[in-house]
C-alpha cells in the first residue's frame, strides 16, 4: 500500500479512472488469494502487475473487471462499481476465447453484443482488423489462426468500442517470441490511442519493456506499487529485488 | 431371401415409375416429420439453453426427465394425444383427430425432448468454454443463449437430424392419431405396416428401403449444406 | 455480409413448410369418417368402392380401419360420423343403446378356417366349424387367435362356446393370441403354420398364405353379415348427418349394391349384396 507520486497529467475522458481499491481481499475456503490489497491508479500511463506465478494476479485483474466479487472491501472505477461498468473496459485473457466463426464474425459479435446498430458494424469491424493487421485473415475460421494470430484478434475485439481502459492477463504467457513482439507492439499502439492499460505479467523482460508504472504482488499481497523507472533501478522490498534479480522467491 | 430380391426389384419399380400413390405417401411423411422436427426445434432449442443457463432448484431432476423423455414410447404418446383430440376427450371441439395436424402434434411431441435434451448438453459445454468471455463483454442471458446455440450450430444440427429420424421412423404414434386414411393420413410406416398385415411382404420391404434411402438422403443433404456454410461463412 | 439474406430465406422456408403442413388439414371437399374394420379395408373393398361414391356425390369418405371393438368405441366417442362393421349383436347395442340411428344391412361374406397343409387336427374339407375348433382342441394343434375384440373374433369365440371348449382358460399353449388385426393375424399364422379363423375376402387377397389352405368352409354360422350405421347426430351434434346418411343411401342403392356384388378379389366374389327395400338415388 504505497502510495504513488501524481504525475499532473490524468487524461480520462470517461469518467472510469480512478481505480481505487481499499483493503481489498477475496478467500477461496480459508486461503486469501488477494489479501488486504489497495491502490488508486490515476493517469493513463502503462500499469504492469508484476509477480511469481500464484502470485494472485489473475485474480487481481478479474476482481477489478467485476468478474469475481471481493470478500472484503471495495473497489471502484471513477466512483461506480466494476460490474456496472464492464462494458466500458476491454479484456484479454491469456487463451483468447475464439468463437466458432469467422475473424471478422468475431469482432462483429462484440458489437452486436453492445447494441452497435448493423450499418455500424462494418466500418467498425474493418477499422479493427486494419487496426490489429488482420485484414488478410479476415474470412479465416478464428480457431485455425496461430496463438499469436488469435491473441491480436483478441486485443482488435478490445480495442473495438474505444475502451477508456484495457486490462491484459498475461497476454504473451504462451507465444513464441515472433508473435510476443507483434502483440507487444499492439499494447504499446493501443495505449497510445489514450486507454489506460493495466496488465499481468511474470516475465520481468517484458515488464521492462512495456511497464510505465509497477505493482508487484506476492502471495495475494501488493508489496510495492512505484514508477517502473525507480522500481527496476532499485526495488524497495526484498522479496521484489530476489524476484527482478532472477531468484525463485517463495 | 426370395423376399428380400423381391422387395429390392419392387422398390425400383416403384421409383421409376414415378408411382403417383408412392409420391403422395413420400410427400405426406416429410411435410408431417418436417414439420414436426421445425416445431420441435422452435420449441426445444430455446428450452434445451435456457435449462443449461440457468439455476433454479429441481434443476438437476428436470434434466434427469428431460433425458428420459428422449426414450417416450410413440405408441403411448400417440394413445395420449389420441384421448385429447377426440371429440369426448378436451380438445375434441377443434376436430383434430384424424388428420395430419394431429400427427405433427404428436411427432412434436416426440422430438421436442430429443432436441431440448440435446441442446441443453451442447449449451452446456459451450458455456463452460466462453463464459469468462461472455461475462468480460457485457453479454446479458438471451444474448448469450443466441451466441451459444449459434456457434453450437454443427452439433445442434445433429440433434435436429436425430430428431427427424426419430419422426420419420416411427409408427405408433401416427397410426393412432392419425388412423392410416388414405389419401389423406396415410404415410411410409403406417403403409409400410398396412401391407405387412396384408401378407405383401415384399412391397412392405420394398416401401422400407425406400423409406431408409430417404433418412440418409436428407441426412446427406443437411450435412452437405452444414458443411458448404461452414466453408463459405464459418 | 450476405447473412442477412440467408436468414430471410430460412425464415420463409420455414414459415411455408409450416403453411404446407397445416393446409392438408383444411378440408376441402366435403368429406365423412367412416369406421370400419381391418378385414374390411385389407379386402380391398374400399379401395374399388370409395372412389366412385364419391364421384358419384362429391363426398369423400375417410376410412379408419381399426378392430370391430376399437371401431365401435371411436364411434361412440363421435370421432367418426358413420360405423361400418360385421357384428350383429354389437351393432344392435350400438343403436339400442342410442349412438347410432338405424343399423342398414349392406353385404355378407363368410368365415373359413385356415390351416397347415399337414392339417394336424384332421379337420380338412369338413364343413362343421364347431367340430372343427373341438377336432383342433383336442389335437393340441397350434391356433392364432385374433384376441382384439373384433368382429371375426367375438365370432371365434362364440364358435368356441358352441364347441363346449374354453381354449383360455387353462391356459393352453396351442392357442395364441396375436391381439392383432386379421392381416397380421394370419401373418403370425403362417408363420407358425397354425390353424385360424378368417373372412374370405381377407384370405383371398392375402399375399403371405405359406403353407395353408382353406380347411373348414360353408358351415351356415360362418355367415358373416356387414352392417352400417349412421352415428347418432343427437348425440354428437357435430357430425355430417347429410354426408353420412347420403352414404349409407349410396351403399344400398341399386348403385351400390351391384358394385358390391361386382367386386372380386382373383376372379372370385368377395361380398354379396343384403340391402333390401332400399331408396332410389340420383
Amino acid at each position: 500500500m504505497v502510495d504513488l507520486a501524481m504525475d499532473g497529467d490524468t487524461t480520462d475522458s470517461n469518467g472510469l479512472l480512478p481505480l481505487a481499491l481499499e483493503a481489498v481481499s477475496y478467500r477461496a475456503g480459508d486461503r486469501a488469494l488477494i489479501d488486504q490489497v489497495s491502490f488508486r491508479l490515476e493517469d493513463s500511463r502503462r500499469t504492469v502487475i508484476l509477480g511469481p506465478n500464484g502470485a494472485g494476479k489473475s485474480v487481481l485483474l478479474r476482481l477489478c473487471h467485476g468478474m469475481l466479487a471481493p470478500s472484503d472491501g471495495t473497489i471502484s472505477w471513477g466512483g461506480s462499481a466494476p460490474a456496472a461498468t464492464i462494458k466500458r473496459r476491454g479484456l484479454v485473457l491469456q487463451r483468447p476465447v475464439m468463437l466458432r466463426r469467422s475473424v471478422a464474425a468475431n469482432i462483429e459479435h462484440v458489437l452486436k453484443i453492445q447494441g452497435v446498430a448493423r450499418d455500424l458494424r462494418r466500418g467498425l469491424v474493418n477499422a479493427a482488423l486494419d487496426q490489429a493487421g488482420l485484414e488478410p485473415l479476415a474470412q479465416r475460421q478464428a480457431r485455425t489462426l496461430s496463438g499469436g494470430e488469435q491473441q491480436r484478434l483478441a486485443i482488435a475485439r478490445a480495442w473495438l468500442l474505444e475502451p477508456a481502459v484495457v486490462l491484459l492477463d498475461e497476454p504473451t504467457a504462451n507465444l513464441d517470441p515472433g508473435a510476443t513482439r507483434a502483440v507487444e507492439e499492439l499494447i504499446i499502439r493501443l495505449g497510445a490511442t489514450g486507454a489506460k492499460i493495466l496488465m499481468t505479467t511474470h516475465d520481468i523482460a517484458q515488464a521492462r519493456r512495456l511497464a510505465e508504472e509497477v505493482m508487484f504482488l506476492h502471495h495475494g499481497r501488493l508489496l510495492e506499487h512505484r514508477p517502473a523507472v525507480e522500481f527496476f533501478a532499485g526495488p524497495r522490498d526484498p522479496d521484489a529485488a530476489d524476484f527482478i534479480a532472477g531468484h525463485l522467491i517463495r | 431371401m426370395n423376399d428380400f430380391s423381391n422387395a429390392l426389384s419392387t422398390a425400383f419399380a416403384l421409383v421409376t415409375s414415378l408411382d403417383p400413390d408412392l409420391f403422395e405417401i413420400v410427400g405426406l411423411s416429410l411435410e408431417i416429420s418436417l414439420s414436426a422436427v421445425v416445431v420441435a426445434a422452435v420449441i426445444g432449442l430455446p428450452a434445451g439453453a435456457a435449462l443449461a443457463l440457468s439455476r433454479f432448484p429441481g434443476r438437476r431432476p428436470l434434466i434427469i426427465v428431460l433425458n428420459a423423455l428422449m426414450g417416450l414410447p410413440p405408441v403411448v404418446v400417440g394413445l395420449i394425444i389420441y384421448l385429447l383430440l377426440s371429440r369426448s376427450g378436451p380438445l375434441g371441439s377443434y376436430g383434430l383427430l384424424f388428420t395430419p395436424t394431429a400427427m405433427v402434434i404428436a411427432q412434436s411431441v416426440l422430438v421436442t425432448p430429443i432436441i431440448a435434451a440435446l441442446a441443453r448438453q451442447t449449451v452446456a459445454d459451450l458455456h463452460e468454454e466462453y463464459d469468462e468471455h461472455l461475462r468480460a463483454i457485457g453479454s446479458g442471458p438471451l444474448q448469450r443463449m443466441a451466441t451459444l446455440l449459434w456457434d453450437g450450430r454443427f452439433r445442434l444440427l445433429t440433434a435436429i437430424l436425430a430428431g427427424f429420424g426419430r419422426a420419420i421412423a416411427e409408427v405408433g404414434a401416427v397410426l393412432i392419431v392419425g388412423g392410416n386414411i388414405l389419401h389423406s393420413t396415410r404415410v411410409m410406416t403406417t403403409t409400410i405396416a398396412l401391407e405387412t398385415s396384408k401378407g405383401n411382404l415384399a412391397l412392405a420391404l420394398g416401401l422400407g428401403l425406400i423409406l431408409v434411402t430417404l433418412a440418409v438422403s436428407v441426412n446427406a443433404a443437411a450435412m452437405l449444406l452444414g458443411e458448404t456454410a461452414h466453408r463459405r461463412y464459418g | 455480409m450476405r447473412r442477412g439474406n440467408t436468414r430471410l430465406l430460412w425464415r420463409w422456408l420455414m414459415f411455408s413448410v409450416l403453411v404446407v403442413a397445416w393446409l392438408p388439414s383444411l378440408a376441402t371437399a366435403e368429406s365423412i369418417t367412416v369406421a370400419s374394420t381391418t378385414s374390411t379395408e385389407n379386402s380391398g373393398l374400399f379401395e374399388y368402392l370409395l372412389p366412385k361414391f364419391e364421384a358419384d356425390t362429391g363426398i369423400e369418405a375417410r376410412v379408419i380401419a381399426v378392430g370391430t371393438g376399437q371401431a365401435i368405441r371411436v364411434a361412440k366417442n363421435g370421432d367418426a360420423d358413420v360405423l361400418f362393421v360385421h357384428h350383429r349383436p354389437s351393432e344392435d347395442a350400438f343403436v339400442a343403446e342410442g349412438y347410432g340411428v338405424k343399423r342398414y344391412a349392406v353385404m355378407h361374406n363368410d368365415f373359413v378356417i385356415v390351416g397347415p397343409a399337414s392339417d394336424p387336427a384332421g379337420i380338412s374339407g369338413g364343413d362343421d366349424a364347431a367340430r372343427a375348433l373341438a377336432a383342433i382342441a383336442s389335437s393340441a394343434s397350434t391356433f392364432a387367435s385374433r384376441g382384439d375384440d373384433s368382429g371375426t373374433h367375438k365370432k371365434e369365440l362364440s364358435l368356441w362356446q358352441e364347441a363346449g371348449v374354453d381354449p383360455s382358460a387353462a391356459n393352453e399353449s396351442w392357442y395364441r393370441e396375436t391381439g392383432s388385426g386379421m392381416g397380421a393375424t394370419l401373418n403370425t399364422a403362417s408363420g407358425m403354420d397354425a390353424y385360424a379363423l378368417t373372412d374370405r375376402a381377407t384370405w383371398i387377397r392375402f399375399g403371405n398364405k405359406g403353407d395353408l389352405v382353406i380347411q373348414t368352409e360353408g358351415d351356415p354360422v360362418l355367415f358373416n353379415p356387414y352392417g352400417v350405421i349412421l352415428v347418432d347426430p343427437d348425440r354428437h351434434p357435430h357430425v355430417n348427418a347429410k354426408a353420412g346418411q347420403a352414404f349409407i343411401d349410396w351403399l344400398v342403392s341399386p348403385r351400390g349394391q351391384s358394385l358390391i356384388g361386382d367386386y372380386r378379389i382373383d376372379g372370385q366374389p368377395a361380398f354379396f349384396p343384403d340391402a333390401t327395400g332400399a331408396p332410389q338415388i340420383e
